[in-house]
């Protein structure tokens, strides 16, 4: 058995860790995207638009990760779909993601105050008007310290993706310690790795949260 | 290829068995948590009068820690780290263990919130009036804050209970090693896992009608006042 130094261990898991920010970016991007369209859908669609998309949201955050995991992977490839651990974790977290978000984004579209909503209507404005230029506005100021914190989960959430085989930090941490047997090291080392991703995202949420009640909005 | 459910209809014992160590975990954790999250919000909340102490501090730290990890890492650390310091410990008690820490975390920031939307004038007035340390904090500070963020309490069990999904990872038989043990019986990977998941999400609406029934009768003096 070869010897592992420190060094070794920290090279191979900040070589993993490329790829926790990678799926991380994709999730967030992706999740961005499909919660945009359906928050835009179910603000202003029809009634069974607005049914279906709740639906969609209280699926995926009354289910477990794992489990939208291995059914992306498992589930697809139990069904005839030829998926890669690839395509099954962006897929799977990028669904998760875009449901959380539509759910905060909601919240800060229907934090604008209705009046708002009525005097651009008066005006003339038409709903994708009304919208874009009166009602996003205001609604961005409040989504943006929650969706800063939304995207710690994302980024802890991709180390489900170790489950189903993909070699990001977690699965890095796991194969390490089979070959190194330091299981304290390595994975505080792991921990290390996403709290050095995660904790300035905290911080940044909550001192965005601050300016934005600090500054007396509402 | 055709769906069949019914090729799920021999293993139900499994499924149930890891239903119900799913539960118990669930029950457990959520009740060790909070007791863990007064305990460190009462120790942060006496320290937050002056500067911070070393206790505040470290409660703090672990706080942090908890919050910007994974799950899943919380518990390799435990089930693999602990035995290689010396200090055996078997998959159930180390699920049991990294749930309980976590929720503890993120509960006792939860109150932290709660508290300090209480008016610090309340309790002055609790102290002048000869109530303890530990009265004015169980009396004034935290039953209100308990009751003012109730809901999101609600939300993070039922987190914890969702993400115990992950303790099958280290072979605790859960409602997802199940699922896996099945899957690797029946060859019905689609099946299988979208029972369970389904299973999961009543157990999520199930946890949180429970959740709001039992506030109901555990605030009901606080209905129809200003909080």
């Amino acid at each position: 058995m070869t010897d592992f130094t420190l060094w070794d261990i920290v090279r191979n898991l900040l070589l993993a860790g490329r790829w926790t920010v990678v799926l991380s970016l994709i999730a967030f991007a992706g999740g961005a995207l499909v919660g945009l369209v359906l928050t835009l859908l179910r603000m202003g669609g029809l009634k069974p638009i607005r049914w279906l998309i709740r639906l969609y949201v209280d699926l995926f955050q009354g289910t477990p990760l794992l489990m939208q995991l291995f059914l992306a992977y498992f589930g697809a490839a139990a069904l005839g779909f030829d998926v890669s651990a690839w395509t099954a974790a962006s897929v799977a977290l990028t669904l998760f993601t875009s449901a959380f978000l539509c759910d905060i984004w909601r919240g800060c579209v229907e934090a604008v105050p209705s009046g708002q909503w009525q005097a651009s209507r008066v005006l003339g404005l038409n709903y994708l008007q009304s919208m874009r230029h009166v009602i996003l506005p205001q609604a961005l100021r409040l989504a943006v310290p929650p969706t800063v914190g939304f995207s710690v989960q994302v980024i802890k959430g991709t180390a489900l993706a170790s489950v189903i085989g993909f070699v990001e930090l977690t699965k890095a941490g796991t194969m390490l310690n089979n070959a190194a047997f330091a299981p304290f090291t390595i994975f505080a080392l792991v921990a290390l790795g996403y709290f050095i991703l995660c904790y300035p995202l905290s911080r940044y949420a909550r001192h965005l949260e601050k300016k934005l009640y600090g500054a007396g909005i509402r | 290829m055709t769906l069949d459910f019914s090729t799920l209809l021999p293993y139900t014992d499994q499924i149930l068995h890891g239903l119900m160590t799913t539960l118990w975990l669930t029950a457990v954790t959520t009740m060790a948590g909070i007791a863990l999250a007064i305990v460190v919000a009462y120790l942060r909340d006496g320290a937050s009068k002056g500067r911070p102490t070393l206790v505040s501090r470290l409660l703090g730290g672990y706080v942090e820690v908890i919050r910007n990890t994974p799950f899943i890492v919380q518990l390799f650390f435990l089930f693999f780290g602990l035995p290689a310091l010396g200090i055996p410990i078997s998959a159930t008690v180390a699920a049991l263990l990294a749930m309980i820490l976590n929720l503890g975390a993120y509960t006792a920031e939860i109150l932290r919130a709660g508290i300090d939307s209480t008016q610090r004038g309340q309790h002055e007035a609790a102290r002048a009036l000869g109530l303890s340390r530990l009265q004015s904090f169980r009396h004034v500070v935290l039953v209100p804050a308990f009751s003012r963020v109730y809901p999101s309490l609600i939300s993070q069990c039922i987190i914890v209970m969702l993400g115990s999904a992950v303790v099958s990872q280290i072979s605790v038989f859960d409602l997802t090693y199940a699922a896996n043990f099945i899957q690797s019986r029946n060859f019905r990977g689609f099946e299988v896992y979208l029972v369970v998941t389904l299973i999961y999400l009543l157990l999520a609406v199930g946890l949180r009608l429970a959740f709001e029934f039992v506030g109901r009768r555990l605030f009901a003096f606080r209905q129809g006042g200003s909080a």
